[in-house]
């Protein structure tokens, strides 16, 4: 029974792919038969008798000079890091960062998101993912890559494929799912949500869910759901871009993991009181 | 010190003095007034045909905002020209700047394409050091403007007003005429602003509906349940009913005549005179709605073209646009010209006084605009529901049934800002929304025709746009061009499954003001129409756009992704435009005239630019008499530059 529901919470992020492309450009072949922005420009397939007057075409226009007259294909560079932040507790303060950038255009990027979590002077939930970003719909990019878990623990290297985009709702998702070089297979997913108090004071709920199909006692990995980490931030966008928070969050090993870090005499969980500042370039 | 007026190589030492008076504590008054340029908005006094234009960077600063702005001799705007229909004009250009080139179109004018000013399309663009020399014979008179097509010089000051005179004189003679050119000025580069845009759509709005603000909307919406649900219903269609533009006061100083609000600009009248007014949107993302309290204004001319005199007390330019206005104020005192972004987070603003150096009581803004269902283009559609299969060849959006539902919804008696009585049938989420809101086409101040959305039958059908009843248009429409209804992709978020006519309203925020505003379908030409030939074919463009990717264009593609659209010589076209977005896009097509399909039969006035309202569908035509490349776009800078863009070739 667990087995199943695990393995059902693995393939989610996999099968939620082709069905969130599926959804999102329903029934509209006429123009996802162009695939890429530079592919070879196809006419529309048979049926209704639609016709563009700006179709793609053969026959490419001379543009003096061959000089386009606007530049809709632009490269952006952007970076954000959405958690850069202390985690107060009388024994000592963690200190956690989780952020991302990208570089490409409208439809093809490449991502990289990077976590972790200094604790007691050693770094765990190292995390760090690079990942080629393909927009498939209005709000879903399909992501893959490698993940590399490198921090003071031993080293895991990971295969990607996951779902990153804005949900219904205008909730931020993000969901991938991930084959080890050991043949192990892992998930996780993201959400988060802003509310808007004011146009500046913002309260944001977040959270991550870790799943693996077999426990890594040497990372604190359990089988099934292994670990969360969320939090309840409630920033001030002083500029868009700079934004201090206070925030309460949780970090803690559920289930298995939960059992294994309380054998190697670990703190399995807590809720902490948190400061930090959410900032982009 | 805060000066809030420009200079440029250091303070005047009147400036100076009066910056030391006014101190730090005043920032909240009223400025004292500055008059920097006095011959800003000065038509000058005689045509020529021959002038000189040296293009080049200066450092300009506006309300505390220095930019080195790309402008003719090193002001903004550049100098007005003053040309005569019948002459032929030679404009030297010569690029001063250091290392990029530059062009100038000349906006509305009729031309040949060689000389029309876009790089790439008419010529090479004019690099650094050269010099490029513009002649072409004008065919037209009334009010125009130029501006750079390169790069985005143009929203950073490289404009400036063309009056030509007519050869004729004056049907509508005045004493005294001014150019009242509208704009905005910012210190962030309008790249940094797609940057900041590719990265969060809403980067520049800070009028979001929030927890602050729910009682409010709870109130005007006749409870906090149903003020609730509509917000669910934009949350669940991932769009924000608070998007009205995308680059805002935030960081924009509105100006008139290059004048910020505080320095406010002078025109000087004589009680009884009658006064032409030019106004031009030379802004590169705003619209303005403008009014001049306690003055009726006759607008006499849209896009350089006479039109059947229209009395209003208010009337909205889209981007690129201008109107002629006469106004005749018969008291000695100042009359405050006022122009409100549409989005309410600003305002240009000048005077008109008996005498320099006064000022008229500035009124208050406006609430800012809400986008509503129909905006959406969604009649009572719900938001998520697939229309595929419903297309036919006919193209018609939705059931009769859901039409008549339309009809029903939209004859309701306007009630603003009361709730509208729910309907008991098929109440679905959208239709709830649209209860909330006012009736969005229904009566406004003038009692004048008003846009009830047509029946279903004629939705979105090729040649049916029933404005004009003539005979004449009534003949079949051999070719049609029609793309059917766009794909939701990477690049368009929302289809409008029931686009309304919308030529009859004044535009979202403007509705059921108490004041007669100026709505398209009030627009008739002095003079029929050229070409009586009705349209041999009929071009379906949709407008799309992905807001939260910030991707703009047309039937889902962007310029990049998108072939020319080819014009047979003298084919005359009917030109089909739906706007599946929730914004206003001025769409304009160079070279050729755009006749708007407004009812007024064979007097459709003439414009080269055309407001798509959102979720609207209105029609105008085109005769392809002049060859070459021609760009065709949405004026807006950073949606042309992000794909709304496509090359019109005459062959």
């Amino acid at each position: 029974m667990r087995r199943a529901l695990l393995a059902a919470a693995l393939l989610l992020p996999v099968t939620a792919l082709p069905a969130l492309a599926r959804s999102q450009t329903h029934g509209q072949t006429i123009t996802t038969a162009r695939k890429t922005a530079t592919a070879t420009l196809r006419k529309p397939p048979p049926g209704p008798a639609y016709h563009a007057a700006d179709a793609p075409t053969n026959a490419p226009v001379a543009y003096v000079g061959g000089m386009k007259p606007v530049m809709d294909q632009g490269r952006y560079l952007h970076g954000i890091l959405d958690q850069l932040e202390g985690r107060y507790a009388p024994g000592g303060t963690d200190f956690r960062w989780d952020g991302e950038a990208w570089y490409g255009g409208d439809y093809n990027r490449l991502w990289l998101k990077s976590e972790g979590t200094l604790e007691h002077g050693r770094l765990h939930d190292g995390d760090h993912e690079l990942l080629y970003s393909r927009a498939v719909s209005p709000y879903w990019n399909v992501q893959a890559g490698v993940r590399a878990d490198i921090d003071d623990g031993p080293t895991r290297t990971w295969g990607a494929l996951g779902v990153q985009g804005l949900a219904l709702y205008q909730f931020e998702f993000q969901a991938t799912a991930y084959v080890s070089d050991r043949g192990r297979f892992a998930s996780r997913i993201e959400g988060s949500y802003d509310f808007l108090l004011t146009n500046r004071l913002i309260l944001q709920p977040q959270a991550e869910f870790n799943l693996y199909t077999k426990s890594d006692p040497a990372r604190q990995v359990g089988a099934g759901l292994s670990d969360v980490d969320a939090g309840l931030r409630l920033r001030y966008e002083v500029w868009r871009k700079f934004a201090p928070y206070v925030a309460v969050s949780y970090a803690g090993y559920l289930t298995q993991a939960r059992r294994i870090v309380h054998d190697q005499h670990g703190e399995s969980g807590a809720l902490r009181l948190t400061f930090g500042v959410r900032s982009w370039f | 010190m805060l000066i809030p007026s420009r200079n440029r190589g250091g303070l005047s030492r009147r400036r100076f003095v009066t910056g030391l008076s006014a101190g730090g504590l005043v920032a909240a008054l009223p400025r004292p007034l500055l008059a920097r340029t006095p011959t800003a908005g000065q038509i000058p006094p005689v045509a020529r045909p021959r002038w000189d234009l040296r293009v080049g960077r200066t450092r300009i600063e506006i309300d505390r905002k220095v930019l080195h702005a790309p402008c003719i001799g090193g002001d903004v705007p550049g100098p007005i020209l003053r040309w005569r229909q019948g002459d032929t004009v030679s404009i030297n250009v010569t690029n001063t700047l250091a290392d990029e080139e530059t062009s100038i179109h000349w906006h509305g004018l009729r031309l040949p394409a060689a000389m029309d000013g876009v790089p790439g399309l008419s010529f090479a663009g004019i690099a650094p050091g050269k010099t490029f020399t513009y002649r072409f014979p004008i065919t037209q008179s009334g009010t125009y403007w130029y501006h750079s097509h390169s790069g985005m010089q143009e929203a950073q000051g490289l404009y400036g007003a063309i009056v030509i005179d007519p050869p004729a004189p004056d049907p509508q003679p005045c004493a005294r005429d001014y150019v009242i050119l509208l704009s905005e000025w910012s210190d962030v580069s309008p790249m940094d602003m797609l940057d900041n845009l590719k990265m969060q759509d809403d980067y520049y709005v800070f009028r979001q509906r929030t927890l602050a603000s729910l009682p409010r909307e709870a109130r005007a919406a006749g409870g906090t349940l149903a003020a609730l649900k509509d917000r669910l219903a934009w949350s669940r269609m991932r769009m924000a009913a608070t998007d009205i533009a995308d680059v805002t006061g935030v960081i924009y100083t509105y100006l008139l005549n290059g004048h910020a609000p505080d320095m406010n600009w002078n025109a000087i009248f004589t009680p009884g005179e009658r006064v032409r007014l030019r106004f031009i949107n030379g802004a590169s993302m705003t619209f303005f709605d403008i009014r001049i309290p306690g003055l009726e204004m006759l607008v006499v001319a849209a896009d350089g073209n006479a039109v059947e005199p229209v009395p209003v007390d208010e009337f909205r330019i889209g981007v690129a646009e201008t109107y002629d206005v006469i106004v005749q104020p018969t008291q000695a005192r100042a009359y405050t010209i006022f122009a409100q972004s549409e989005d309410r987070t600003g305002y240009a603003r000048g005077t008109l006084a008996p005498q320099p150096g006064m000022s008229g009581p500035i009124p208050p803004m406006d609430p800012r605009p809400v986008r509503t269902m129909v905006d959406m283009g969604m009649g009572d559609m719900k938001p998520g529901e697939s229309m595929h299969g419903m297309a036919m060849p006919g193209h018609r959006h939705g059931s009769a049934m859901a039409g008549m539902d339309m009809a029903d919804h939209k004859t309701q008696p306007p009630m603003s800002g009361m709730p509208m009585p729910r309907h008991e049938e098929g109440a679905m989420d959208d239709m709830d929304m649209k209860d909330m809101q006012p009736a969005p086409t229904a009566l406004g101040g003038h009692g004048h025709g008003h846009s009830l959305p047509m029946p279903a039958a004629h939705l979105h059908k090729p040649g049916t746009m029933d404005h004009d009843a003539p005979a004449a248009d009534m003949a079949p429409v051999l070719e049609v061009d029609d793309p059917g209804p766009p794909p939701l992709n990477v690049e368009n978020q929302n289809i409008a499954r029931m686009p309304t006519d919308r030529l009859a309203s004044p535009g979202d925020g403007l509705e059921h003001n108490g004041r007669r505003v100026l709505s398209y379908s009030q627009l008739r030409a002095t003079r029929p129409g050229t070409d009586p030939r009705p349209p041999t074919r009929e071009i379906i463009m949709h407008l799309t756009g992905n807001m939260e990717r910030y991707i703009w264009g047309f039937n889902g593609r962007k310029f990049s992704e998108s072939g020319p659209i080819r014009l047979r010589r003298n084919e005359r076209v009917r030109f089909t435009l739906i706007n599946d977005t929730m914004m206003e896009h001025p769409i304009h097509l160079h070279g050729l005239w755009s006749e708007l399909e407004n009812g007024q039969g064979a007097y459709r006035p003439y414009k080269h630019t055309l407001i798509s309202q959102p979720g609207s569908k209105l029609s105008y035509l085109v005769t392809a008499d002049a060859p070459g490349l021609w760009a065709y776009h949405c004026h807006l800078m950073l949606h042309m530059e992000t794909g709304m863009f496509r090359t019109v070739i005459v062959e």
